[in-house]
């Protein structure tokens, strides 16, 4: 049956992706091209191209469209929820035990050698997104590749964020709009 | 009987309030999973004040380590901690929901769509946006870490954390395992001293 194999094929891709979308890339095309050859691999890289131009993790979006393309709305309900489920009893188990004992003297110092780790990986993913904002596709390879007005918006934005104390959505959106206005004006 | 059905309408009120919040910061996660944690400490920590500063932080550190996308893993943390079960089910649906409706409707206009010059200027500007908005939060969340405390081992797990994974490429599960190992053994060390 259809709908089970879908389910159980992002059960495994939910099940096994550690560390976010790039880690589960590599998953996602061995189910869906190569196991069960749902997808080409001409469709697959135009999913993964969907999925840097929309919101959400890459793994839902790829049950998604391969369950729509598969069998149907049907199909994608059921691909999404294989895919959301390890994780929905793996992180409520892990939340249960954090609640039931973070007032632990010992857990709490363990959570706080944790705390600015978190920051850290944090500010990594950041600055990857502003590596590809300000120099395009290519990495920092070069300066002189630097996109003067993709700086010239992270600084507003930036400034709108801390000093104005504005809603990052408000900030998104802007920032998008300001891009759009910026090149309809010049071309 | 009365008081009971109060409550119930309170509870309904906040599931209400936790799907809908959930499923707008997803329709705007752009970007990887970490942009939600971003979206999450401002609308979660700083403007509804369910979630704490120092909860948010752990909130990240188990939806990053454990397995399945961040954004969803994130959502159930908070749905848990708000309204237990019934709260992981509706942040859930809250944070697939967005991208479920997104994808089946630019699947079916995928050319237009991927060369679209609007489109794509719009997601350009946007990702300077986003680039901006987990700046601020990083900075923010710096300066909670800080405050008040002169915490040296905290700034060098911070640098050391930072450079290992963007030089060294060490996933972060790694890098939360050498923190939690560092932490048992300086719990036990102090333990220890505090004995003597």
């Amino acid at each position: 049956m259809i709908y089970l194999t879908l389910f159980f094929s992002f059960f495994q891709i939910g099940l096994f992706s550690f560390g976010g979308g790039y880690a589960a890339m590599p998953l996602i095309q061995h189910q869906v091209t190569e196991l069960h050859s749902w997808l080409t691999v001409k469709e697959f890289s135009d999913l993964v191209t969907i999925s840097q131009m929309t919101p959400g993790p890459i793994a839902i979006n790829a049950a998604t469209f391969v369950g729509t393309k598969i069998a149907g709305p049907l199909g994608a309900a059921a691909a999404t929820i294989g895919c959301v489920f390890p994780s929905c009893v793996i992180v409520t188990i892990i939340a249960y035990f954090y609640m039931k004992y973070r007032h632990l003297d010992m857990l709490q110092k363990i959570l706080d050698t944790l705390r600015p780790a978190v920051i850290a990986l944090i500010a990594a993913a950041g600055l990857t997104i502003i590596g590809t904002a300000f120099f395009g596709k290519a990495s920092f390879s070069s300066f002189d590749q630097i996109n003067p007005s993709m700086v010239l918006l992270f600084g507003i934005s930036l400034f709108l964020m801390v000093k104005k104390k504005m809603n990052p959505i408000t900030v998104m959106v802007l920032a998008g709009v300001l891009r759009v206005a910026q090149g309809m004006l010049i071309l | 009987m009365k008081k009971r059905k109060r409550t119930g309408k309170r509870d309904a009120k906040l599931y209400l309030r936790l799907f809908m919040a959930t499923f707008y910061l997803s329709a705007f996660t752009f970007g990887g999973g970490y942009v939600i944690i971003t979206l999450m400490q401002k609308k979660f920590v700083e403007e509804y004040h369910w979630i704490d500063e120092e909860e948010m932080f752990d909130l990240t550190a188990i939806a990053q380590s454990a397995p399945g996308p961040i954004a969803v893993n994130g959502a159930i943390v908070a749905g848990y901690k708000l309204a237990g079960l019934p709260g992981v089910l509706l942040s859930v649906a809250g944070a697939v929901l967005p991208p479920f409706f997104i994808i089946s409707l630019v699947s079916v206009f995928y050319q237009a769509f991927r060369d679209n010059r609007v489109i794509s200027l719009m997601l350009e500007g946007m990702q300077a946006g986003v680039g901006a908005v987990i700046a601020a939060v990083v900075l923010e969340m710096i300066h909670t870490l800080f405050r008040g405390k002169g915490r040296i081992d905290s700034a060098v797990i911070m640098a050391g954390a930072f450079l290992a994974n963007v030089v060294f490429h060490i996933g972060a599960v790694y890098i939360f395992l050498i923190c939690i190992a560092y932490g048992v053994l300086k719990a036990l060390w102090e333990k220890g001293r505090a004995r003597i």
